[in-house]
């Protein structure tokens, strides 16, 4: 298939419709809105149903009805919006239904802004709802990738009953790139045999609950689950960080900013590496043992606080030390991102 | 006449004496097999008491959210077309924290049934004041009664009674009257559901005995002399049928 | 690589410029990245749009330095013309800019009257593919020949074809 030209939020949209996802419930909310505008007209092509609901609590409660009758069913969200979609989030995991929810980052707590942010990390893979739970979250870094990832996260809902997050941002929402597009594939709301359709009498209804009421096992349920999800899904990229004195560690759109600081640091001869987690949840813990010659590591975040910093501590076991390359309003540029990296070397004098 | 309990209903018996949800519950029970139509029926009950339902009928149901039981319902709708889908709630949820999505489901007139059992209080938390408590009656959060200076009493029919929706009605749970005009109420219901003629929101008052401080006899007659003054009882809306 | 930036008013066709050299880049082969001014920046009616073309994989969206600047106004060279590398090319719409505007001395800088050229051809909507034209004569991003067959590509697709259209970028290529 020849490539085309789309933008980061479309190729979303697009790649869930090719996966099969035939259901999408929203509401407006900068930067995640081309999302809803390109469904509102393309659903109606593909034979789905799109509906803008009355609030993000409408919307993805909705789409628990969606996916409870089988559906492979999407939302998304940004900032503010996203917070309102914790509560039926935490009800999906309570209920092992799967779904994909996709999260255009925005700047800020509050109301906060518009602009490109990775704010929302925490809430992304702690668990941003009540309750005792992690959700599989994926990190696109690319147009590229929007357009792969989505047929995964819908894969992955499905093969542990779990709703999976896509953490995108403004800067991949809205920029530009050439992609390949997946073929449709069908999916089969009778697939599942768990996906409500009606009783026959003398059968047992299905019910889709909080399953700790019916399971007593639940707590070994849900741990085994986790633990499955752990040792299995993990994915990242890592580049040049084997040899590597400082490896930076970033996902999404400040990957793509501290890829550029590699070649830049390479080509000075500065051994920069980068591991780029591609799951936040389940960290890619497996991905720093492949770091050989490595002195300190470094997370290249758009927030204030660092909030990657405490995972790659874990992922090290402390034994190495963490820096953080922080910005807000503005952007990591990849000179300043060599610079701290250097410091850090310096530090530990080495 | 030979009385025979629904097969669609299991049991009821998790309900507190004297509660309507029982006869709710059964109504709907009978009028699914009435209408051949108990094996495709699915139900997205509330957390609250309507929750208990989920094991006592034979339906494919989700328990969803408290208050977001309408929007869950469409959602099934939209995928299965084909099945009767309802949403059963209380008052609390379908007037409180879930107004909005009762508006916009009949604002968009989706094609699903809404049964709400209307207690005037929230059952579940243990009877704290609700929008359809009465003026003046005592709750757990109204001790001194309810003041109607500060706290108003919402009547459903006029949020939605203007709106371009296929059916609204509003029976009582008491006597062999009120429950043989109930059960006309939810079929009709599911009658416009299955011809395509989108929301019907069919509101039940009920006793509520427990939290109510009433014997059931009281209870029920509570519901009867006292609910009626402020929901009255009848058919609001019927979209193709006569009002 | 080479980056660029495509900056002017909103209503210039300033981001369509930036798509239509996007794919005409990606049907030559090139990897392409398009990204567009995006949340403060886009208010107060100015718009632009970074655009790059590379024949290895582009890592970041954003250009601290660029190669080429398409100014349709006086405050994209406010804004921009500090970002061009030494030797890069600054591509100024004189029609909306002073004749007595000085430039630094290090790039070459092209003046394009691309509303007058597009007024002379009865096709207003026209200025920007004189300064595709432009674009294509001063650099070796694209060739002439190609650009042009690209652009009317890009206008088919749309089902909007106006032989105009060519006429104003063979004016564009002319202009050195």
């Amino acid at each position: 298939m020849s490539k085309q030209l789309m933008k980061g939020n479309e190729a979303l949209a697009e790649a869930a419709l090719r996966a099969g996802c035939r259901f999408y419930s929203g509401y407006p909310i900068t930067p995640q809105t081309e999302i809803l505008e390109y469904l509102a007209k393309r659903m109606d092509e593909v034979g789905g149903t799109f509906v803008q609901t009355e609030s993000e609590l409408a919307g993805i409660n909705m789409l628990l009805g969606a996916a409870a009758a089988g559906a492979r069913a999407l939302t998304s969200s940004a900032g503010p919006g996203f917070s309102l979609k914790q509560e039926g989030i935490s009800y999906l995991v309570a209920a092992d239904l799967p779904a994909v929810i996709i999260d255009v980052m925005r700047i800020g707590t509050g109301l906060g802004d518009i602009a490109q942010s990775q704010g929302d990390y925490w809430q992304l893979t702690r668990g941003g709802g009540h309750g005792d739970y992690h959700t599989i979250v994926l990190a696109p870094a690319s147009v590229q990738e929007n357009c792969d990832m989505m047929e995964t996260a819908f894969d992955l809902a499905e093969k542990y009953r779990h709703p999976v997050l896509v953490a995108s941002d403004a800067a991949i929402g809205q920029m530009v790139e050439a992609v390949e597009l997946k073929e449709f594939k069908e999916h089969d709301i009778n697939q599942y045999d768990w996906a409500i359709r009606g009783c026959k009498a003398g059968q047992e209804p299905r019910k889709i609950q909080n399953i700790y009421y019916t399971d007593p096992e639940y707590p070994e349920h849900l741990r085994a689950k986790y633990d499955a999800i752990t040792a299995t899904e993990q994915r990242w990229e890592s580049y040049y960080a084997e040899d590597a004195d400082v490896v930076l560690v970033a996902y999404g759109i400040s990957s793509r900013i501290s890829k550029e600081a590699v070649n830049m640091a390479r080509a000075q001869g500065i051994k920069l590496g980068l591991i780029r987690p591609i799951t936040l949840w389940p960290f890619p813990v497996k991905a720093f043992e492949t770091c050989k010659n490595v002195k300190a590591f470094m997370t290249v975040e758009i927030n204030i606080l660092g909030q990657m910093v405490d995972d790659v501590k874990l992922a090290v076991d402390c034994k190495y030390p963490v820096g953080f390359c922080g910005t807000f309003f503005g952007l990591p540029e990849p000179d300043v991102i060599i610079e701290q990296a250097l410091a850090m070397l310096e530090k530990e004098g080495k | 006449m030979k009385l025979k309990a629904p097969e669609t209903v299991f049991s009821t018996a998790g309900f507190c004496p004297g509660c309507g949800h029982g006869l709710a519950s059964r109504l709907i029970g009978e009028v699914t097999e009435e209408l051949g139509i108990q094996e495709k029926t699915l139900a997205v009950v509330d957390v609250a008491c309507c929750s208990f339902d989920i094991d006592y009928w034979r339906y494919d149901t989700i328990m969803s959210a408290h208050g977001r039981d309408i929007p869950t319902a469409v959602g099934v709708k939209h995928i299965r077309p084909e099945n009767p889908v309802f949403a059963y709630l209380g008052d609390g949820a379908a007037y409180s924290i879930g107004m909005a999505e009762t508006i916009h489901a009949a604002l968009r007139n989706d094609n699903i049934c809404v049964f709400v059992v209307n207690n005037s209080v929230f059952g579940m938390t243990g009877g704290q004041m609700a929008p359809t408590t009465l003026p003046h009656q005592k709750t757990a959060t109204s001790p001194l009664g309810k003041d109607p200076a500060r706290y108003g009493t919402l009547n459903v029919v006029d949020v939605l009674g203007k709106m371009d929706i296929a059916y609204l009605a509003r029976g009582e749970l008491v006597g062999a009257a009120g429950m043989n005009n109930c059960k006309k109420l939810i079929r009709k219901a599911f009658e416009k559901q299955l011809a395509g003629e989108g929301f019907s929101l069919v509101e039940l008052l009920s006793p509520c005995p427990t939290n109510l401080n009433m014997p059931p006899v009281k209870a029920r007659a509570h519901v009867h002399n006292e609910m009626t003054k402020f929901f009255p009882t009848g058919e609001f809306i019927d979209k193709g049928g006569k009002v | 690589m080479v980056e660029m930036i495509c900056a002017g008013f909103g209503g210039q066709g300033v981001l369509t410029t930036g798509l239509i050299l996007a794919e005409a880049g990606m049907k030559l082969g090139m990897n392409i990245l398009w990204y567009p001014s995006y949340g403060s920046e886009m208010r107060g009616g100015t718009a632009n749009c970074t655009i790059k073309f590379s024949d290895t994989e582009i890592a970041s969206p954003y250009a601290k330095q660029i190669d080429i600047l398409m100014a349709m106004n006086a405050p994209a060279i406010d804004k921009f013309e500090h970002s061009l590398r030494p030797g890069g090319l600054l591509l100024v719409n004189s029609s909306l800019v002073h004749d007595e505007r000085t430039f630094r001395d290090d790039i070459k800088v092209v003046k394009v009257p691309m509303s007058e050229i597009a007024a002379q051809y009865e096709n207003p909507k026209g200025a920007n593919i004189v300064m595709m034209g432009a674009l294509a004569a001063n650099s070796d991003l694209f060739k002439p020949d190609d650009l042009e067959r690209l652009i009317n590509e890009y206008f088919e697709k749309k089902g909007k074809i106006n032989p105009k259209n060519a006429l104003c970028f063979r004016a564009g290529v002319e202009i050195h």
